[in-house]
């Protein structure tokens, strides 16, 4: 399928490495102390397993007298304080490693706190262009990455610093001419790291984004397992997975392939320079520059270099995966958020429901109007019914009323004022709405209603679903208010989601009132005791009205009749029966 | 475990290959220091330049040759790495598309998108550390102890005898960081599901301005994992540690022991001090298991997890003739004393609560008839039971007692296929995917051009497609975002309708179209789709009245059936729906 595997891929921006380290480090930053204590600590742990193996030496050195000679307190005497450095090391060296397995893990609980404090500011449009699935795998995936490499890396990449410096001090003391044999193994593993850094670092965003793809893909299809049942088409879409599961496992391995050379290729080079001192040692020698003893030394320490560089660029593909992963993470995080209140925006406060929209126009893109120019206005209390057949822009009004997206022209106005001079809370706090599409979470049928309402009582609840006629169905179910609903409301019928959000508008006490299609699931019967409350409900609410029922909106003040994007009647039920217009050819095909 | 190891077996040629590598390259490895080291005590004292250039070129030559080889024995590792990950996610898929719908429900779509997304990823980067980490650890300890066994077997015998002290405690520690791995997954699984919570319910939660409660709500779910993994991290970060602490004491041992055994002139000092250079390398080995043991418990956790989707068995069996029940009459579709109740066979784990744990029946005593060609209606009141009616026909779930037939044939016999191939069906929650209009009607089944364009005007969506600009190639988003529901709905009736199924069930499919727009499509259907046996659930009388049956049910039973006719004569609760249903029109 083409263009499938690419979406999510979409607008990647240049890839800043240096940007998304500083990023990591300002998370690492709330924990500077504990990580500088983290790393003193690894440090002394080891001082400990250095001073060790000198403690030995003594100890053996006291058994050189040979046999019959050997002054066993003195033995004894080393060989427990050896085991003191020692066990002293183990222990800081594992408090080190807890404590920044510690850190990681809070790092990670950071940025996935980050990331949903975003997702919350983020407009509805972005979640209609990302699919659930990628977002998630950023969090389950990336972030876990990032905090593995955190975890595991730093403390070793920090405390290697200090031995690699040290030793390289060490060596320039012991012997300059010979240092001169292995030093350019320095910029060459440099040059060589960064090379092969700007060659992997974007095979490991296309790893990251290719397992974000599948990740998309894998949730969407498990969400529509039943329809891809009932169609018998899970070997077509199995393998469509297997095309995107083939590119993320390709993806995969190009970028680890690739990263894992630079290990050995780096252990190479540190060779070279081992190679380097033994032929130049012996040269130096031959010349009598410097003594078997300065050489022997010398290599010594120019082990103690090389082994942590070794070490660190066998964890460097970790470390590139990770920058990948963080990108991502960043890159979510750098998604522009919904428009912020203007600066001075009030709150809506004692709302009167006066609500005016004046020469609006809008469109979700911008070459495409769906509202040409819709003015109404709906005073205190009163019920406005907006009709029209199906894709004609209802739903995109209630959009604007919300402010779930901005007009492009002209204004909305609540009480007179436009609605941008409004706190955003404020606003959509001031509306109660029962949408098309229904929504529950996991928990509680209690927590699920009084989900508008902090801290509503059990009467509050039980009122609310009574008048939502949802009591009794809830009172047959075996523990009653607090049966947990799965996610999704998998288990209930569309039909009892729809009543049990109809219960949640009614306690979530308002001026103004959406019904977006409120009750298009529900049978007849019930939707006629719906009808009963939720007209006592309207009573002196602003209310908009969404229904493709007509009956449902007979005894609304005002009408508006909406096709393709624009007002074409306006008035009520008998008004606009008597003009024998658009209005009435609806309310007639009912009939038909 | 079971899971990688059985995939690895596919590969163990390659994977062996890999490991035998890379165990060649790390014994070059190892030996380049001792190269060294020969050159400084034996070659260099000798004065001579040639031999040190012929040993420093061998140096030369073992660092080139170790490069290659270490670079082919992960690229090898890698690729093998690739090749399971791509099967055991494949498996998992398929499986997971594949599961009935209780299996699906008792692990939860949550659960099931995590094990997809995290737990495939924990076990690929264990098959690959499996391949490179595992070879260099175990050399260094398998080695460190050989050789310090023929320096001294009496001294090596202090270690060897801790050895088993050791291996227990590992052990022991695995056995129990395994379970906190898997319990640190399921809080991730938490997480996934209050994210995909408000990701679907974005609006609600703006509309609500609850997004302060939500953060707190993912807040909880992101403390607790993180508790969770801290704990699980904790215990697997002991093992090294305490290794090393029993080695360093087995040092000091040695130390002891072995400058008595010098004392009493049974060994030389320089044996303890070369002593000190493997026990060096045997604690390097020591940590590297330790790190290997980490990352393992955690990629065990998830292969089990994985496992558990994949070993699920088919809890639908297929029956053979005999097994299967035969009809006691006649008629394509039916439905003979049907009773069931949701949540039949709770796996562990379950915790959806709802109609798993009461237990109350869905359905009982459900019976009828449909001839080829005919259609029926369900009607009654939300959540009686009209969508388990679905659930059942089309084998999602199986009956507890009756008999359910399709064409003659009990459903349990069909293989499943070749069941579904027989239904065109629109749920109630349907779902629009991600893709053209074309491919959502299409979806995967060899349908001509003609056959989609009649069914775009069929379901009523001609009008609105030949509007859009790119028409039926016209992209869909998530979930149908930018599409109205009443298009959304046109859509997936085109989509029931494409491959002119044998029998169309639509599930309350019409609720966001004006009146017009149903009356039409139902027109439609029944004029070109007159061969199908259709099975309408609906709310309004007004759309099932024409039909040859209805069945009218309430919490479960059926309390009317027949004609409309028949039942304004005998069923009160549908006669009074049908007044109350006119007169809100009128």
């Amino acid at each position: 399928m083409p263009g499938r595997g690419d979406r999510g891929g979409e607008k990647r921006k240049p890839k800043d490495a240096k940007g998304t380290l500083i990023r990591i480090v300002k998370y690492l930053s709330e924990y500077v102390w504990v990580v500088v204590i983290l790393v003193i600590l690894s440090f002394l742990s080891n001082l400990g397993n250095l001073l060790g193996p000198r403690l030995a030496g003594k100890a053996i050195g006291a058994t050189e007298a040979g046999a019959g000679h050997v002054d066993m307190s003195i033995v004894l005497h080393y060989a427990i304080l050896m085991l003191v450095f020692y066990l002293g090391g183990s222990i800081l060296n594992f408090l080190a490693n807890i404590g920044m397995t510690r850190v990681g893990r809070k790092i990670a609980r950071n940025m996935r706190r980050d990331v949903f404090a975003k997702l919350m500011k983020l407009p509805v449009g972005f979640f209609d262009r990302n699919q659930a699935g990628d977002i998630i795998s950023r969090v389950s995936y990336d972030i876990d990455v990032v905090s593995m490499s955190l975890s595991m890396d730093v403390i070793q990449i920090l405390t290697s610093v200090v031995t690699v410096v040290g030793s390289f001090l060490m060596m320039l003391i012991i012997s300059p001419p010979l240092i001169l044999c292995m030093i350019f193994t320095i910029p060459v593993s440099i040059l060589f790291t960064r090379r092969m850094s700007r060659k992997t670092r974007p095979l490991y965003a296309k790893r990251s984004a290719a397992y974000g793809v599948m990740n998309g893909f894998a949730e969407e299809m498990f969400t529509g397992q039943k329809t891809i049942l009932a169609y018998a088409n899970e070997d077509t879409i199995t393998e469509r997975f297997s095309k995107i599961n083939r590119n993320a496992a390709e993806a995969y391995r190009n970028a680890d392939s690739l990263g894992m050379q630079m290990g050995p290729t780096v252990g190479m080079i540190n060779n070279f320079g081992l190679a380097a001192i033994g032929v130049g040692g012996a040269i130096l020698y031959m010349f009598r520059i410097i003594g078997l003893e300065q050489i022997s030394s010398f290599v010594l320490y120019s082990r103690k270099f090389s082994g942590p560089i070794n070490e660190i660029s066998n964890i460097v593909n970790e470390i590139f995966s990770a920058l990948a992963a963080a990108e991502r993470v960043f890159q979510l995080l750098d998604e522009p958020e919904e428009v912020a209140d203007l600066y001075g925006a009030v709150a809506l406060e004692n709302c009167r429901g006066q609500v005016e929209a004046k020469n609006v126009s809008f469109g979700y893109l911008p070459e495409k109007t769906i509202l040409h120019d819709l003015n109404l206005e709906a005073k205190p209390g009163e019920t406005v019914a907006i009709v029209g057949p199906t894709g004609a822009g209802k739903t995109t009004i209630i959009n604007l009323l919300m402010r779930f997206y901005d007009v492009n022209d002209g204004q909305i106005l609540v009480d007179g004022a436009d609605v941008r001079r409004y706190t955003m809370q404020s606003l959509r706090r001031s509306f109660a709405m029962v949408l098309q599409d229904t929504w529950v979470f996991r928990g509680t049928i209690f927590d699920n209603i009084a989900y508008g309402k902090e801290g509503a009582t059990m009467e509050e609840v039980v009122e609310a679903a009574k008048a939502a006629r949802i009591h009794s169905y809830i009172m047959r179910l075996p523990q009653g208010y607090h049966t947990v609903i799965s996610e999704d409301g998998g288990n209930i019928s569309k039909g009892q989601k729809q009543l049990l959000t109809i219960a949640r508008a009614m306690l979530y006490n308002t001026r103004m009132l959406i019904l977006d299609e409120a009750t298009s699931n529900v049978d007849t019967n019930t939707e006629q005791q719906v009808q009963k409350a939720i007209r006592s409900l309207m009573k002196g609410k602003t209310c908009f009205v969404i229904a493709h029922r007509l009956s449902t909106i007979q005894n609304a003040d005002k009408i508006l009749v909406v096709d393709h994007g624009d007002v074409v009647e306006q008035g009520n039920h008998e008004t606009l029966m008597a003009e024998r217009g658009f209005y009435y050819k609806l309310y007639a095909s009912q009939f038909e | 475990m079971k899971l990688i190891f059985r995939h690895l077996k596919r590969y163990s040629k390659w994977v062996a290959l890999a490991i035998l590598i890379k165990l060649f390259g790390t014994l070059v490895e190892l030996a380049l220091p001792y190269i060294l080291e020969h050159i400084i005590d034996y070659v260099v004292p000798a004065g001579a330049l040639l031999p040190v250039i012929l040993w420093g070129g061998l140096m030369f030559v073992a660092a080139v040759l170790c490069r290659f080889i270490n670079v082919k024995a992960n690229e090898l590792a890698v690729n093998n790495a690739h090749k399971i990950s791509y099967n055991i996610r494949q498996e998992l898929f398929a499986k997971t598309a594949n599961l009935s719908g209780n299996q699906f429900d008792s692990f939860g779509l949550p659960s099931l998108i995590s094990r997809m997304t995290s737990d495939s990823y924990n076990v690929q980067s264990a098959v690959q550390q499996l391949q490179t980490m595992c070879v260099r650890a175990p050399i260094m300890l398998i080695g460190g102890v050989t050789v310090s066994l023929f320096m001294d077997a009496h001294l090596a015998l202090i270690m060897i005898l801790m050895l088993p002290v050791l291996i227990a405690v590992v052990i022991a520690i695995s056995a129990k960081g395994m379970p906190m791995f898997v319990k640190v997954q399921e809080k991730l699984d938490n997480i996934v599901r209050v994210m995909r919570e408000n990701i679907t319910g974005i609006r609600v939660v703006k509309a609500l301005s609850k997004s302060d409660y939500e953060t707190r709500r993912f807040a909880a779910a992101n403390t607790d994992m993180t508790k969770q993994d801290i704990a699980a991290a904790t215990m697997m970060a002991m093992p090294g540690p305490f290794m090393q602490m029993c080695l360093n004491t087995g040092l000091a041992l040695v130390v002891i022991i072995g400058a008595g055994r010098v004392n009493n002139g049974l060994m030389k000092p320089g044996v303890i001090l070369s002593f000190l250079t493997y026990f060096n390398m045997i604690s390097m080995g020591v940590m590297g298991i330790s790190r290997i043991f980490m990352s393992l418990s955690k990629a065990n956790a998830s292969a089990n997890r994985i496992d558990a989707v994949i070993g699920t068995h088919t809890d639908q069996q297929i029956l053979s003739e005999q097994e299967a029940a035969t009809p006691s009459g006649e008629g394509f579709v039916r439905f003979e004393h049907v009773d069931f109740s949701y949540g039949g066979e709770a796996a562990p784990g379950d915790e959806s609560g709802f109609a798993g744990h009461e237990r109350e029946k869905a359905l009982s005593d459900i019976s009828f008839t449909i001839r080829k060609g005919e259609s029926l209606g369900i009607i009654g009141p939300t959540g009686c039971g009209k969508t388990t009616i679905i659930n059942l026909l089309m084998r999602f779930y199986d009956a507890d007692a009756g008999g359910i037939f399709v064409d003659g044939r009990d459903v349990r016999s069909y293989d499943k296929d070749e069941l579904r191939k027989k239904f065109g069906v629109v749920f109630q929650n349907d779902m629009i995917f991600q893709d053209t209009l074309r491919e959502n009607i299409v979806f995967g089944r060899a349908v001509g051009e003609k056959e989609i364009r009649s069914a775009v005007e069929d379901s009523m969506a001609a009008p609105f497609v030949d509007g859009l600009e790119n028409g039926l190639d016209y992209e869909a988003a998530i979930k149908g975002a930018n599409l109205s529901g009443g298009q959304k709905q046109r859509i997936l009736v085109a989509r029931a309708l494409a491959a002119s199924p044998e029998i169309l069930v639509l599930d309350d499919s019409s609720s966001a179209l004006d009146y017009r727009t149903d009356a039409a499509m139902r027109k439609a259907i029944s004029e070109h789709h007159s061969e199908s046996t259709v099975i309408m659930i609906a709310q309004r009388i007004s759309s099932v009245m024409n039909l040859t049956k209805i069945l009218v049910l309430d919490n479960g039973k059926c309390i009317g059936y027949g004609t409309h006719e028949e039942l304004m004569q005998s069923c009160e609760s549908y006669r009074e729906t049908y007044t109350a249903q006119m007169g809100a029109i009128e």
